[in-house]
């Protein structure tokens, strides 16, 4: 009884955490409330014995993704009545597809089951379960390329954000090594024979 | 007692509404990125739920991996976010009509 | 025979003829009658050297391939020469005739800029009708026939800057198509039938195609070879003017003079018969097609007589009677009488040509004038010309002696003897054409040669007899016009001269029915002076003679009395005015519909503008689409995710 009281305390937070992202009139709150939103699902993810994911869940997103969106929500000077304006003009686009999105997954759940009525509640695990060692033996093994490949998918989406964000600012002297490195004599130093006075 | 159902509707209602959300702030490239990392989670919610439910970790794996590349996905979103305010001193996704042919 | 030799033949002309247009300029005028004239010349020569070797050395009849063109799923085409007694004797009429119209154009067309082009059209003419006559398998007497329908049609249309001329030369075509599609369905028919275009095959199935019926419409079935003859037989009632496709040769006359001599008297419009005549192992076994073959032939015998008396065109009088020549020809044809036919087509094609060309020399020396009630009494002013074209007169209406005569005698003999179904209704026909063909034809003579001159002013200024260059084809045409019945008759109707040319049923055999009561030319013709055709004849003579010189004034009265039959005859039995409005009308108003409603509305409307604009409107709107903004493109992709989740869920 206590997870179904917890999961409907959660579930309404969310819900209206995340409508609070979408509506909010400043970006900041919409922030925090994509925060609350993130955390209120680690919550449930916990109840669903999620354990593993739902730690990741804060500390990757909020710790880190989300920091990045406030920094770049107070860092850019934003005009917020021009991004305000005609708000609602395809709010009703957008309610009904969100509204044919719902009715068709809920048809799916409500209409063909899916095995739902025989599948009433998670497989009951062993108190010595560990979802963290489960994941990592896991995800070692046999998602192992996977993984790196996603470690790979970091590094370029890392090396990626600096170099779009990198400035390179007009007469800036820097050094260029190995041009220095390439250098010869022959090609910095001109000898010219000339004449000592003109001629007349 | 919490069953499937509870949890994919849950996800439903949250896919519907960042979808909404979408429409809702089309102008506004910032909260765009936030609306994508809430339909994300809210399709982790169901790898999350149906590997719960099934008893099968591999799921969670890609719950895993849907989060790298959200993560990535952010971060290079948000760098584009910056370089585009630098150079035009807005995000107003009204104004990017340069993608026009 | 040598193959060489019979293909220098038709390709002599051919030659001259692209000599003569392609490079008339540069031979000059003379040039070009020379080059042409020779060629013809040479053509004639081998042509009466080819004869000879048939009559006199007895050499066998040519029929082989001298040129493959194409073999096509089994049926082979090519160009094959089929060379006997029937085709040489033709040769030698259509290159004879083609000869004197030769010579007698260097005056006739002396002052005329298309000089050259016009030797080049009579050129390629002479090769077109010898390609139709040597031909031994359908496609190149399609080739023929339709090589001489083209010649026809640019030679009536020769002066193409009168309005008349063009409109004669398209009506000729677009008749002419109307029987070359029978023919072609004819020669459909045999190949269907036998799987080859060689005549040789052809005639080898006979028999059984006889036997074969065909389902024309529900439940009635036909004999598929009456059907094929008929067919044929279309063709030919389009290119031998029988009725009801005659109406184009009376307007030819609009072309030159010398080519309604040539062609529209003695040699193209003889095509069909020839056609006819070489097909007799084919129509020998369809007595239902001879029957029609025996009534289209009357019908035209006699009723296109009558409208000759009413004209008074010089040229188009001779036209009638051409046609109403043509239908002997053809009623010969139809009492399986194709020697019969043959040989009053070659008789009618010298007293033909001879009196086309004693027309033209009159037109010349009255100044281009055609209306012979501005003549009279041309006789004193132009001797040799009234002479030579008496003779032709004499032949027509077969006068004993004469070559007209013994064609026509024998013909209406054939008809007689014939118990062919309609016979009957043939043999009154013929014989009241006699007395018709002998009252135009004198009226025709008395009204130019005969009675007071009747000249305008302008005709008589300027009137000039014609020179030797015109007169000596007249003189050479009326020798044969002459003689040459007394002189062949007896071999080409009686002695077998066609041997295996001409096939003739032993029931059907009225020739030879005639050939029994048949002791010589003389008798013949002596035979011919009792109570019969001739005192017809000369009936008509002398009806001529009292309306004409007698008493001019009946005329008239006679006019007043028959209203209604003469205007009848005025307006040609109304057959102009029924193809121009009913028909044509018929036509042109399908034309309209098809053009504004199924090729304006529905193909150029429809499908091809429609189909631009249908392209333009979804380009118009799917631009709107491709607005460049983000955030329409990211709409576009979650509806488009909305949708596909359906499709996948629910398949809608």
């Amino acid at each position: 009884m206590l997870p179904l009281i917890l999961f409907y305390v959660f579930g309404t937070i969310l819900v209206a955490a995340a409508l609070a992202v979408i509506v909010a009139r400043n970006p900041v709150y919409s922030a925090l409330c994509l925060v609350l939103c993130f955390v209120t699902s680690a919550g449930l993810w916990l109840l669903i014995e999620a354990e593993f994911l739902a730690i990741v869940l804060v500390l990757v997103y909020v710790g880190a993704v989300m920091v990045l969106f406030l920094f770049v929500v107070m860092m850019l000077d934003i005009n917020l009545e021009e991004l305000r304006s005609g708000f609602t003009r395809f709010a009703w686009l957008g309610w009904i597809t969100a509204g044919v999105i719902v009715f068709e997954v809920a048809g799916v759940v409500v209409t063909r089951k899916l095995g739902l009525d025989v599948m009433r509640g998670p497989v009951p695990l062993l108190s010595s379960y560990s979802n963290t060692q489960e994941l990592g033996a896991l995800l070692y093994s046999k998602y192992a390329y996977p993984f790196e490949i996603a470690a790979m998918l970091l590094l370029v989406a890392i090396v990626a954000a600096i170099a779009l964000t990198l400035r390179h600012r007009r007469g800036l002297k820097v050094q260029n090594i190995s041009r220095q490195v390439a250098a010869r004599a022959s090609e910095r130093v001109r000898l010219v024979k000339m004449d000592a006075e003109r001629r007349e | 007692m919490i069953t499937l159902g509870h949890m994919l509707t849950l996800s439903a209602v949250l896919f519907a509404i960042s979808v909404a959300g979408i429409f809702l702030n089309r102008k506004n490239v910032l909260l765009l990125l936030m609306c994508i990392e809430l339909l994300l989670l809210a399709a982790n919610f169901n790898f999350v739920a149906f590997s719960r439910y099934l008893g099968q970790l591999d799921g969670q794996i890609f719950v895993f991996f849907v989060l790298t590349v959200a993560a990535a996905e952010s971060a290079i979103g948000l760098a584009i976010l910056v370089v585009l305010f630098r150079e035009r001193r807005s995000i107003n996704v009204e104004e990017l009509n340069r993608l026009q042919g | 025979m040598n193959p060489h030799l019979l293909l220098a033949i038709p390709v002599l002309p051919l030659l001259a003829a692209l000599l003569a247009g392609l490079a008339g300029k540069a031979i000059g005028r003379a040039g070009a009658a020379a080059v042409t004239i020779g060629a013809v010349a040479a053509s004639c020569v081998l042509s009466c050297v080819v004869l000879e070797q048939l009559l006199v050395e007895h050499v066998p009849a040519f029929d082989g391939t001298v040129y493959g063109w194409l073999v096509s799923d089994g049926v082979r085409m090519q160009v094959g020469f089929l060379v006997d007694h029937l085709s040489a004797l033709m040769m030698v009429v259509v290159t004879f005739v083609s000869l004197c119209v030769h010579v007698y154009t260097i005056g006739y067309m002396h002052d005329d800029p298309g000089f050259q082009r016009f030797f080049s059209y009579i050129s390629l003419f002479t090769f077109s009708m010898l390609m139709l006559v040597m031909s031994n398998n359908f496609m190149q007497l399609f080739f023929g026939w339709e090589a001489v329908g083209v010649v026809s049609y640019l030679l009536i249309g020769f002066w193409y800057t009168r309005p008349s001329a063009v409109f004669a030369n398209l009506k000729a075509f677009l008749v002419n198509r109307v029987g070359d599609f029978g023919f072609v369905l004819g020669i459909a028919g045999v190949l269907y039938y036998t799987g080859s275009l060689d005549y040789r095959d052809a005639f080898a199935a006979a028999p059984d195609i006889a036997a074969k019926s065909m389902t024309l419409f529900q439940g009635h079935g036909w004999s598929a070879l009456t059907l094929i003859c008929i067919c044929l037989f279309i063709g030919a009632m389009g290119k031998s003017a029988q009725m009801p496709l005659h109406v184009w040769l009376p307007d030819s006359m609009e072309g030159p003079t010398p080519i309604s001599a040539l062609i529209h008297a003695a040699t193209m419009v003889t095509a069909g018969i020839f056609m006819v005549a070489r097909m007799s192992p084919l129509f020998e076994y369809s007595d239902a097609a001879l029957s029609f073959v025996l009534v289209i032939g009357a019908t035209t015998a006699l009723f296109m007589g009558f409208l000759g008396i009413v004209n008074d065109d010089i040229k188009r009088v001779i036209a009638y009677s051409t046609l109403s020549q043509l239908g002997y020809m053809t009623v010969a044809l139809g009492v399986s009488g194709y020697s019969v036919a043959i040989f009053h087509l070659m008789t009618h094609a010298f007293f033909k040509a001879l009196l086309f060309l004693a027309a033209g020399a009159v037109i010349i020396a009255m100044h281009h004038e055609q209306d012979m009630r501005k003549m009279g009494g041309l006789r004193r002013r132009m001797p040799v010309t009234y002479w030579t074209s008496m003779i032709g007169a004499l032949a027509l209406i077969g006068t004993p002696f004469f070559s007209g005569f013994y064609s026509k005698d024998a013909l209406i003999e054939a008809v007689h003897a014939s118990t062919r179904y309609g016979a009957g209704y043939a043999y009154l026909c013929v014989l009241a054409g006699v007395f018709v063909t002998a009252l135009y034809t004198f009226r025709m003579m008395f009204l130019t040669f005969h009675g007071e001159e009747r000249l305008d002013h302008h005709a008589q200024e300027h009137f000039h007899d014609v020179g030797w260059d015109m007169k000596a084809p007249l003189v050479a045409l009326a020798i044969p016009s002459l003689i040459i019945g007394y002189l062949t008759v007896q071999p080409i109707l009686f002695g077998g001269y066609f041997g295996e040319a001409i096939k003739v049923l032993q029931a059907h055999d009225v020739v030879g029915e005639i050939g029994r009561e048949f002791h010589g030319p003389a008798a013949f013709a002596l035979h011919g002076l009792l109570p019969g055709p001739a005192w017809l004849a000369a009936l008509g003579v002398y009806t001529a003679w009292l309306f004409v010189l007698k008493h001019p004034e009946w005329g008239a009265d006679v006019r007043r009395r028959a209203g209604w039959f003469y205007r009848l005859l005025v307006n040609k039995y109304y057959f102009d005015w029924f193809n121009e409005n009913v028909l044509a009308r018929i036509g042109r108003g399908l034309g309209i519909v098809l053009w504004r409603g199924g090729d304006q509305a529905l193909i150029d409307g429809a499908v091809v503008n429609g189909s631009a604009r249908m392209v333009g409107w979804l380009a118009g709107v799917t631009r709107r689409l491709q607005s460049g903004f983000l955030y329409s493109y990211a709409f576009w992709m979650i509806i488009g995710l909305a949708a596909l989740l359906g499709w996948f869920l629910y398949g809608i």
